[in-house]
């Protein structure tokens, strides 16, 4: 078993024909990845790698029955990518793209809530379901198949984790990049959730960051929901305070954006929490 | 990207939001000109994109011309929290009876801005948030409709604002959250928003920060952009699309990523803080960076000469392990690399990286297999060197 993606998952590339898309692609069908074929509005009736051109998310979905879909666009087009696809009927998002203003992610999040969509991202790598499926551009060679679940808010972080844990012997169910971004789709808490009802996730590692409180969430959700053993790690201890203006920030957040804040919540909420994140293996064992 | 003072409220102005008619000097016979102009009072405020300009002694009442320049030749220059004030703000000084505190900002949790208002404001607005959280009035802003006209009411009613202020208060709200919306800003905080004695409301101080994503679509924002704040190697970080950020320690870390970028921060701080060592910067090449981008990341580290080695840890999944070892040898091959340097590769096509680096044979050079192992190897070589 594995979370949000398995094998029998069909997918599509939005984007499929453009440079980045176009890469991983590739890589997702050389992984075994389902991928059904691809959206790009202009080259409907195109090929690209076997796989079929849309114009239109909802006809790739007509055709192909597609239920998962990438977003590889640039950032100008991902919020209306995002919005197509949710509209389309597609049940699982996940946006690659870097560099989306915030006020358009909030507009996308208003809409998406009026639909039944799960969005993973924006700016994050997806997920892999070692041995499954490969939605993203998490390099495959470094997860292997196993019982750990691992959620984070970085990129390279995830893969330095989860290349660390194969190497100990210690495979994955999935691995989840939620993305960096202020806004994003899918929390940790989410993820957390639907880790603790997998019923082949064993344990958990959970990769966090200074800045906002999606860490105190989690910690909270650890305490009070969680049965399964979770191991953490969060970045940027040693980060100075930023050239931080205004009150407004510090308003919203109070500390809790400091790394100390975060360990302590996720330490007294019983996760065992890494100062190293190659000790992350050892604490899960 | 912050605004100084002066820009965000003139941003503000172009919305409608009443503030004090001042203007910029960058020098103290500048300020002695505009302070005369003025025919009353003034205040001196530097213009400096950090916090606590007024406990720093940065921001002073002057009563005649002569004051003011007296005040501007101890501010400009002055240093506040590692800023160079540049220049100073002359606004004419306002008849105070009340101090309110109007913001607006994203609440990522929500995913929706929020508006925050507060019959008390001024400078501890903060620790009025921490001792009594109640004594600030929030209101959620729909991203999509926007501000209703009720809820301004609902501020000001529930902040206890006398009511002959309400409208006056209800456009300065409705026109902030525009310039909010229209501005993509992360931040729009007018702190205080004052009463006048003649019972005007006036925006005294203002501060925006606009979302960076957003600055190829707002290029009138995007041209306020003070250069003078970045350092040469700050500069050409943003030329070439790499984060970096100055820090005062002795390794210089070149990553790939951010969260990456601070764990091998942390690293060295974890293994080097005892000996007093820690890192130099913060510097994420980006995701995919190609040869030269590496190379134009190791000129900017190597351009602290706090630097006593450098950390290079990539791990590779868009970024390829060959591409990053070629840039290094571009950069070695311009400027001379008189410090060590700890290279850890990993993931896609990091043998065929390695492979590069040996076959070169730089002497300086060193290899590490896992990230614990090159973060003590990079704390041993700036020991060794200090």
């Amino acid at each position: 078993m594995s979370i949000l993606v398995d094998e029998n998952s069909s997918v599509i590339v939005q984007g499929i024909t453009g440079r980045e898309g176009g890469f991983h692609t590739r890589k997702m069908i050389e992984y075994g990845t389902a991928v059904a074929g691809g959206v790009t509005p202009g080259k409907g009736g195109e090929w690209f790698e076997g796989k079929p051109v849309f114009d239109t998310v909802e006809s790739a979905v007509r055709v192909t029955g597609a239920d998962v879909s990438l977003v590889a666009v640039p950032a100008a087009f991902a919020p209306d990518a995002i919005c197509e696809a949710a509209f389309a009927g597609i049940r699982l998002v996940v946006c690659l793209t870097e560099f989306i203003p915030v006020r358009e992610m909030m507009k996308v999040m208003h809409h998406l809530n009026q639909t039944g969509c799960r969005l993973v991202g924006p700016n994050c790598p997806g997920l892999l379901s070692p041995g499954l499926a490969k939605i993203g551009i998490m390099p495959g060679f470094i997860a292997t198949p196993g019982n750990v679940g691992v959620v984070s808010r970085s990129g390279t972080l995830t893969y330095e984790v989860v290349y660390a844990l194969s190497q100990a012997g210690m495979g994955q169910t999935t691995c989840i990049g939620i993305g960096g971004d202020p806004i994003i789709g899918t929390s940790f808490v989410d993820v957390l959730r639907l880790f603790e009802e997998d019923p082949q996730t064993e344990k958990v590692a959970i990769l966090g960051e200074i800045g906002g409180r999606a860490e105190i969430d989690a910690a909270e959700f650890i305490r009070e929901h969680m049965t399964k053993p979770v191991a953490a790690f969060i970045a940027g201890a040693s980060a100075p305070e930023g050239t931080r203006m205004g009150h407004a920030g510090a308003i919203i957040e109070g500390s809790e954006g400091t790394a100390a804040s975060k360990i302590d919540a996720l330490r007294n909420a019983g996760a065992r929490v890494a100062e190293n994140p190659e000790q992350i293996p050892e604490l899960l064992c | 990207m912050n605004l100084h003072e002066y820009q965000s409220k003139a941003r503000f102005a172009e919305f409608g939001i009443p503030v004090p008619m001042g203007e910029v000097a960058h020098t103290p016979d500048e300020t002695f000109a505009l302070a005369r102009q003025a025919c009353c009072a003034v205040v001196v405020k530097a213009q400096v994109l950090a916090g606590g300009r007024g406990k720093a002694g940065g921001i002073r009442l002057a009563n005649t011309p002569e004051e003011a320049r007296d005040h501007a030749s101890a501010i400009l220059g002055m240093q506040i929290k590692g800023h160079r004030v540049r220049s100073v703000l002359i606004d004419p000084a306002a008849s105070i009876a009340q101090e309110i505190y109007l913001g607006i900002a994203n609440d990522r949790a929500e995913a929706r801005p929020v508006l925050m208002a507060s019959a008390e404001g001024g400078v501890e607005i903060e620790e009025i948030n921490r001792l009594r959280p109640e004594a600030i009035v929030r209101e959620h802003v729909d991203p999509v409709a926007g501000l209703f006209t009720f809820q301004a009411v609902r501020l000001a009613s529930a902040m206890d604002l006398p009511r002959k202020h309400w409208r006056a208060f209800g456009q300065i709200v409705a026109a902030l959250v525009r310039c909010f919306e229209e501005s993509d800003a992360e931040l729009a905080e007018i702190n205080p928003l004052v009463i006048t004695e003649d019972d005007s409301l006036l925006a005294l101080d203002g501060k925006m920060v606009i979302d960076d994503n957003a600055l190829p679509r707002q290029p009138q924002l995007a041209a306020l952009h003070d250069s003078s704040e970045l350092s040469g190697a700050e500069t050409m970080a943003r030329e070439a699309g790499i984060s970096y950020v100055r820090l005062d320690g002795q390794i210089g870390c070149m990553v790939n990523g951010a969260g990456l970028a601070m764990t091998t921060m942390d690293m060295t701080l974890l293994y080097g803080e005892a000996r007093g060592i820690g890192p130099a910067n913060f510097l994420d090449i980006g995701g995919g960076a190609r040869a030269d981008t590496v190379a134009t990341a190791l000129r900017i580290i190597l351009s602290d000469e706090n630097v006593k080695v450098v950390l290079c840890n990539i791990f590779g999944g868009i970024t390829r392990g060959d591409e990053v070892a070629r840039g290094i040898l571009t950069a070695c091959e311009e400027v001379q690399l008189k410090v060590p340097m700890i290279i850890r590769l990993q993931g896609t096509n990091a043998d065929e990286g390695r492979r590069i680096i040996n076959d070169a044979g730089l002497s300086g050079i060193h290899a590490a297999g896992t990230l614990t192992e090159a973060a003590r190897m990079a704390v041993d070589a700036a020991e060794n060197d200090l």
